[in-house]
């Protein structure tokens, strides 16, 4: 089987839905943080296989644009939850309904 | 023999298999390390040492099978290249090929590193054998060797760069291997922190090549960074040679532990005495010199460049020389003995003997990987006990060990005729006849105390009463056979492995160098003629390294007093000598304190407290509820009022309306 860019693009999409449901339905925030870096790599997938087809180097490039920015993220996002954590004892976020009037 | 072979597989195949295997090893004992966490790993115990120690004996039979097909080439170059596997990136101008590249340098250094590194895992099944983490020690032993053989046998450099880091990664995990010790996990932090300074001006280097082949409009043909282009369009470089050559030696200081970023070597023994003596001895700290070896030829254009090198190199291996001599804890001895040999090995690079610089590389890992076994086996059988200091007496106990300790340590010392005697002789000698009489003049005080040092623990570790409690050394015992096999390999690979490389003025052949030549053309176009002197520095050095030797192993086994008497009378230089310089210390200072009150004082309370929370989160919160204060006023509770608005309200609607 020859593989061309609409394998790589199905990949994508799997992968973006993937990620999109366990963002939506997981209670852990940690799996949510990491559904939504499976969502960021899912782009990534795309962008690379349409930089491939194209032959173009740009693509690549915002790649290492979303590496770097999901990277700090990481380091940001983990921060908020172990302070979240240590004040409440959970990483659960139905059981921080704070922002409900 | 090996036609029956080729009948099964190509030879492109075989090099293949000489990566995916430890790669195989990895994948097995990381599933086994995962369905197995937080249980007993029970009847996996026998998969994972066999997927963990068979698979990269495998990969050491397949690099022997294709170093025995290359010898038999007579005239011709055996060097070949296994073509892409995939392409990584293709651009009209970027090209990043997955591909290998056999030539008789990737050989030697794939044969030591699968060889060193298929014993070191054999010994650790002894070694770890009682050890929670088994499987996942496994794992991540079997991925540095892919790591490091994708390093080794990279036909690019952005490949060779995919191992350099992967090599870094393993190394960081296997230092906090023990990671619930926090002052362990530390170290594997300094370790990682360190090495990315380095790396950043390997990243420098390698953007600087990029630059110089893309404005000189090379032609793309399999990639700037393929070695073979590089090395074809060599002439490019000139102009840039030395900032290039002296960024890409940045990475190396970093990963070779040079001056000024050895720090994180001597913490790194915070690991397994085996990952110690694969990764922090024979294996990875050399791909600094590798590296710079296999682009000998950008360096070789740039004689301040190479100079650089053979000083930081010198400088290294007499500072980290000094240190030895004052350290208690057998593997820091160990440890700072390292960073002085990989000292000698940028020296001959510098000077411009590149082979001397391999040869001692590959007989440094057989002799260093052996010290620290013999180390982890002392350690293994008296309870953790790692000061020379509290060990002694042990010839007794471990026969084996100490006389397998003592040819290391002979070699090492560079007593003839074992391996270290003729590879340090080939650099001091080379750094001697090209002239550079400064750097050889250091390079054999520093070969006085290397043998001073590695005898010191000798001395103090088999030799001499011992200074253990009674109970603890009547249960020293020695290691299983598992262990035990694994260094008495190695001793012999001690003793016999300067064979490779015999100078003429004793009637040998330099093998190692005639087989390199087709890859250093400098060093060959400047090889000095050898003659008398070099007999004469021989006798001298052996002599020299020799009654060192003796000394450190006598005083340190019948008068360990004098040493103590000595310190005191120079207290404040043996302090200096024993607190490391205080260069952590230093750094500490100048480095860390700073950053840390950068980041506390002003990112964190300045610009995340004041502006960031501050003024944008809450000052925004603030100025709506200020507002909504103000306006809120008018909210009395006064009907009349509300009523008094409306008719306001209501005359200006209609009044605009009518208007």
């Amino acid at each position: 089987m020859i593989i061309t860019v609409h394998h790589y693009l199905m990949l994508s999409i799997i992968l973006f839905v993937i990620g999109a449901i366990g963002v939506v339905t997981r209670r852990n925030a940690l799996i949510i943080f990491m559904s939504i870096e499976l969502m960021l790599n899912a782009v990534n997938i795309a962008f690379l296989a349409f930089a491939r087809w194209n032959l173009l180097i740009e693509g690549k490039m915002i790649v290492l644009f979303v590496l770097a920015v999901a990277a700090a993220e990481a380091a940001v996002g983990l921060g908020i939850i172990i302070s979240i954590y240590r004040n409440r004892q959970t990483v659960y976020v139905d059981e921080m309904r704070l922002l409900k009037g | 023999m090996l036609d029956s072979l080729y009948q099964f597989v190509s030879i492109q195949t075989l090099a293949w298999l000489i990566v995916a295997l430890p790669l195989a090893g990895a994948a097995i004992n990381a599933l086994i390390a995962v369905a197995t966490a937080k249980r007993d790993i029970g009847a996996y115990r026998s998969l994972v040492s066999f997927a963990g120690v068979v698979l990269p004996m495998l990969a050491f039979a397949s690099a022997a099978a294709i170093f025995v097909t290359m010898t038999s080439f007579e005239s011709a170059d055996p060097s070949f290249i296994t073509g892409s596997l995939f392409q990584w990136a293709v651009t009209p101008t970027l090209v990043i090929d997955i591909g290998l590249k056999i030539d008789q340098l990737s050989i030697v250094m794939a044969l030591m590193v699968s060889g060193v590194g298929s014993l070191i895992h054999l010994y650790s099944v002894g070694y770890m054998g009682h050890d929670e983490g088994y499987a996942r020690y496994f794992a991540e032993l079997n991925l540095f060797l892919f790591f490091m053989l994708v390093l080794v046998l990279a036909d690019n450099l952005i490949l060779m760069f995919v191992g350099w880091e992967g090599v870094g990664l393993c190394s960081y995990l296997l230092i906090g291997f023990w990671f619930e010790d926090i002052a362990k996990a530390r170290a594997g932090t300094k370790a990682f922190i360190v090495n990315r300074i380095g790396d950043a001006f390997f990243l420098a280097g390698m953007f600087l090549i990029y630059a110089v082949m893309a404005s000189a409009n090379a032609p793309i043909g399999s990639g700037y960074f393929n070695f073979e282009m590089m090395s074809r369009y060599n002439a490019y470089f000139v102009p840039m040679a030395t900032a290039i050559s002296l960024l890409l030696f940045g990475g190396a200081i970093g990963k070779s532990a040079q001056i000024p970023l050895y720090v994180w070597l001597p913490d790194a023994m915070a690991g397994p005495t085996p990952v110690s003596a694969l990764i922090h001895a024979a294996t990875m700290v050399t791909a600094g010199v590798y590296m710079v070896v296999r682009l000998n030829f950008i360096f070789a254009l740039s004689p301040f460049a190479l100079t650089f090198v053979a000083t930081v190199g010198t400088v290294t291996a007499l500072y980290a020389a000094t240190m030895g001599l004052t350290q208690t804890d057998i593997k820091k001895i160990l440890a700072y003995s390292t960073i002085s040999q990989l000292g000698y090995m940028f020296l001959a690079a510098g000077v411009g003997a590149f082979s001397a610089a391999i040869f001692h590389l590959v007989t440094h890992a057989f002799f260093k990987a052996l010290l620290f076994l013999g180390a982890g086996s002392v350690i293994h059988a008296m309870a953790g006990e790692q000061d020379i200091r509290n060990l002694g007496g042990l010839r007794y106990r471990m026969p084996v060990t100490c006389w397998t300790f003592v040819l290391a340590a002979a070699a090492i010392a560079g007593i003839a005729p074992a391996s270290g005697f003729f590879s340090k002789d080939a650099i001091l000698w080379q750094a001697y006849e090209r002239g550079h009489i400064v750097l050889w003049a250091i390079g054999f005080m520093a070969a006085g105390l290397t043998s001073f040092y590695i005898f010191r623990a000798v001395g103090a570790t088999f030799f001499g009463e011992t200074n253990a409690p009674l109970e603890k050394f009547k249960r020293a015992h020695e290691s299983p056979a598992s262990m035990i096999v694994p260094m008495m390999l190695l001793a012999v690979l001690s003793v016999f492995g300067g064979l490779i490389g015999v100078p003429q003025v004793l009637g040998g052949v330099n093998r190692i160098g005639t087989w390199l030549s087709r890859l250093i053309a400098y060093e060959v176009s400047h090889a000095p003629e050898e003659g008398a002197a070099e007999m004469v520095l021989m006798v001298i050095t052996l002599l020299w390294s020799l009654h060192f030797a003796v000394l450190g192993w006598v005083i340190y086994s019948q008068r360990r007093e004098w040493p103590e008497a000595v310190a005191r009378r120079f207290g404040f230089i043996y302090r200096l000598v024993a607190n490391k310089y205080y260069v952590d210390e230093i750094y500490d200072f100048l480095i860390v304190r700073p950053l840390n009150w950068v980041s506390t004082k002003i990112l964190w309370q300045t610009v995340d407290d004041t502006f960031i929370d501050g003024i944008a989160v809450h000052g925004t919160a603030r100025t709506v509820g200020v507002w909504a204060n103000v306006v809120s006023m008018a909210e009395t509770g006064v009907l009349q009022q509300y009523l008094l608005y409306f008719l306001i309200g209501a005359v200006v609607v209609v009044g605009y309306l009518a208007l």
